[in-house]
Parts: structure tokens; sequence; C-alpha cells
């Protein structure tokens, strides 16, 4: 430990006033900071051109971690899978002897569904994926929940765009790079999902709790009817995300909605998938209108 | 080796080290989070902020009262925090530690650790509430681990710039 220098200024009148530039100056630096703060809360993709600079320069090591990473990342739990292996091994049997009788159920479900659709003319709206990507690093030292997907505005991503695994929805595309992309992830305190129960379709939304969860509050405000294991899935409405992806399951009632556990687990996705926007003509529609409010509010 | 032949006595190390390396492993530390350590809260400590408190704290002297505004702008880029955040954070920390510079008496190890983790406390509840101030929701057990990983962290990261800075001011 160094002492600490006696920088006392004593009676020179020089000294206290080089104090006193210096002490301005930081104070300075803290008053820009918080103006910046302001910028980005009035205008939050404002800097986004320097964050994006920023994941794309730490991309390559990002992505060559992760490529090792992806092998050990679930170490501990293969360790722990030796452990009570022949008993497992039995469960298992059992489960797929069921899951044998089961598939074929559905077999037979899928086929009669396709004929009902047939008779319906339903058109089948299977959005395809537009890229598929590892997540290569997070905002694990911030309360923001955001991460970077290792694909960007290259392989055709643009921001709204829902991200999504074969487990449920990670989150939404909210800035692209070149070659990276950065995720608004479902858990983030500033996303809203639009939601509904699987079973009965009521409709809520889901909002982030920085830690995996989710708020659900229902829309009818008033009645709280969920219950634990309720499975909430994406309604469509608001015409991001396309209806059906699995988001959460309730894990407790609270005085006015429910908490819910988020099923696409980011630290366990090994590969995302970036889809269309479900709507994008009503999403654009939208936006033309709004700029239209923008522009008549100013020439009133 | 060429270098050995010369005397060592009044030799200086080059002054681009002795001026770059500690703003420097600052921004190597900012640039933790390119690690793909993918977590559903907040767990890793911030290091830009553990390395720029342990070289401020080893070498009071070096900084200005300014320097925490563009490093921390750095780490802006890089932590995902709204841009500004650290920057403005990091200032106040700087202008707090040099107001009690100035103050101290004496200064010791256990003194310096105590310091640095009233800073990790205040830039995290910080960062936490310049997030979250619109639904205003302050969760401080979300922030409890990662507050104590920093805090017990910090004193390896003070050892680690301790021996950048005898390898920055050698001969």
């Amino acid at each position: 430990m160094a002492p600490p220098i006696n920088r006392r200024p004593g009676f020179s009148k020089r000294a206290q006033y080089s104090i006193f530039a210096s002490y301005l100056l930081g104070i300075l630096g803290a008053v820009l900071g918080l103006l910046l703060l302001l910028i980005s809360f009035l205008d939050p993709q404002g800097f986004s051109v320097l964050r994006t600079i920023g994941a794309e320069t730490v991309a390559p090591i990002s992505k060559s971690i992760s490529e090792i990473g992806g092998a050990t990342g679930s170490a501990g739990d293969e360790i722990s899978a030796y452990f009570n292996a022949a008993s497992k091994n039995a469960a298992m049997q059992r489960e797929l002897e069921q899951n044998r009788i089961e598939i074929l159920e559905a077999r037979a479900l899928k086929q009669e569904n396709e004929r009902l659709k047939r008779l319906l003319k339903l058109e089948e709206e299977v959005p395809d994926s537009i890229a598929m990507a590892r997540l290569i690093s997070s905002t694990a030292s911030s309360s923001r929940r955001i991460a970077t997907l290792g694909v960007g505005s290259n392989s055709g991503l643009e921001p709204g765009q829902p991200v999504r695994s074969p487990e449920g929805l990670v989150g939404r595309i909210l800035e692209t790079g070149p070659t990276t992309a950065r995720v608004l992830l479902v858990s983030d305190g500033n996303n809203v999902t639009p939601v509904q129960r699987a079973s009965d379709s009521l409709p809520a939304f889901a909002t982030g709790r920085g830690d995996g969860t989710v708020d659900i509050q229902p829309i009818n405000i008033g009645s709280n009817p969920f219950k634990g294991g309720d499975l909430m899935i994406t309604s469509g409405s608001g015409g991001l995300y396309s209806p059906g992806i699995p988001v959460a399951v309730v894990i407790r009632k609270t005085e006015t909605g429910a908490i819910g556990r988020v099923l696409a687990n980011p630290a366990k996705v090994s590969h995302a998938i970036v889809q269309p926007i479900f709507q994008a003509e009503t999403m654009r529609q939208i936006e033309k209108d709004s700029a239209k409010d923008v522009e008549q509010e100013s020439g009133q | 080796m060429a270098r050995s032949r010369q005397s060592r006595i009044g030799r200086q190390p080059s002054q681009l080290r002795i001026k770059l390396i500690p703003p420097l492993t600052v921004v190597i530390g900012s640039m933790i989070t390119a690690l793909p350590i993918i977590t559903d809260y907040p767990i890793l400590p911030p290091m830009g902020l553990l390395v720029i408190l342990a070289w401020r704290l080893i070498r009071p002297g070096y900084w200005a009262v300014w320097a925490g505004f563009p490093l921390g702008l750095i780490d802006d880029i890089f932590s995902g925090q709204p841009f500004g955040s650290a920057a403005f954070l990091w200032s106040v920390i700087f202008i707090l530690l040099e107001t009690l510079d100035r103050k101290a008496v004496r200064r010791d190890y256990w003194q310096d650790w105590l310091i640095a983790s009233a800073a990790i406390i205040i830039v995290l509840i910080g960062g936490m509430l310049i997030v979250d101030f619109r639904s205003n929701m302050l969760r401080l057990d979300l922030l409890l681990p990662q507050i104590l990983l920093s805090v017990l962290l910090y004193p390896f990261v003070a050892r680690l710039i301790g021996a950048i800075d005898n390898w920055r001011v050698a001969s």
C-alpha cells in the first residue's frame, strides 16, 4: 500500500486553484454522465451504434470461447448423471414405453388435425426461421438482461424479430450489428410479452423481473384465476410474436397476478432460432401511423 | 540478451508503459462481459470497477479526478447498462475518493477494502436504480450475491493490480 501523498495545498494560491479546477472537472464529468443518461432514457436506441461497435469488437473472443465452453457448460450435469445411473435407466425404460404409446396417439391426432384443417381450408401459418445461432455472451454484470447473438444484419436480422429455442421464447432482437445482435430477454424488466393461458386462452401480460422469472398480470383486473403449473404461451396480439410459443410456467400466485418461471433458460439454450416478425405488415402500419401522429402534433 | 548488458542504474521504463497500463487494464476488466457467461440474474462482478478501484487505491497520485468519466463511458459500452450510467457513478466515486484522500490521516489495507466495498455497493445499487427507477423495483435480494462476490473478489484483484503495478514501474 502506498502511503497517501500529502497533497494539502498550504497557503499557495496556485495549488489551491489547481485543486479547485480538478474538482470542477470531476463534477463536470458526473454532470455529463447524468446528461448522457437522460439522453439514453429519452432515446434508448441513441447510443446503439457505440454498443454495436463494442459488441462487434469482442465478438470474435466470445465466439471462440463459447465454441469451447459449449462442451464444458453442462459438465456438472453430466458428472452428476453418473450417480443413480441404474435406477435412472430403469425409470427411463418405463418412460420410453409410455412415450411410444403416446407418440402413436399423437400421430393419429395430427393426421386428424390436418384433415380437419383441410376441411376448413385454413392456411397454415408456419413461421420459418431466419437464422439459427448461439447466444455468445450476456450482460451478466448488469441488472439489464440482454444477451448477444452470434449473427446479425448480414443474415437478415432486424430489431423486433422474436428469438426462440425449442423450449420456448427467449426474447426479441433489440439492436443489430453486421455479425452480432443484441437480444432483450423475456426476463428483462423492460420487456413486456403479451401471453395467454394455454388451457383457456386467458389473456395476460408477462413483464420480466430480472431474475429468470416474469410477473404475469391478467388483462381483466380484479380476478386472479392463476394457479401453480399454468402454462403461458404467446397470444400473438401486438403482432410481434407468433401465437403458441411457450413462455413461462406459473410457480406461485401473487396478490394481483402470478409469478412465472421462464421456460427457455438462456444459460442452457444451445441454439436460438430467429423468426420473422409475426405480422410485419401490421407493425409497419403502426409505425407509419405513429410517425403521422408526430407530424400532426408538430404541425399544430 | 543485449538489455542485460546495459546498466540498470537510473534506467527508466518507457513512459508509454507507465501511462497506458492502468487505463488499459480497466478497459480489459470492463470487457469481461465478452466471456460466454449467460445468466438469468446479475452475478458477474463488475471487473472494470474492481480494477479501477484497485488502481485508484494503490496509486492515488496517478489518477485525475475526472478519470472516472471516460473509463466509465467505455464500461457502459460493454456492460449493457444505459449509456452514461457508469460514467456518472464512477465520476461520483472518484470525487468521493478524492475528498476522502484529503481528509484521511492514515490508511491501511483493511481501510482500503472497506472503502472499495462501499464503492462497489454504491455503484451496484446505483446501477440497479438507474435501470429500474421507472418501474420502482429495487430488489436487493437479487443484487446481494453479486455484491458479496465482488467484495470478496476485491482483495485478489488488488493483489493482481499490485503485481502489474510493480512490473509497470520496474526498470
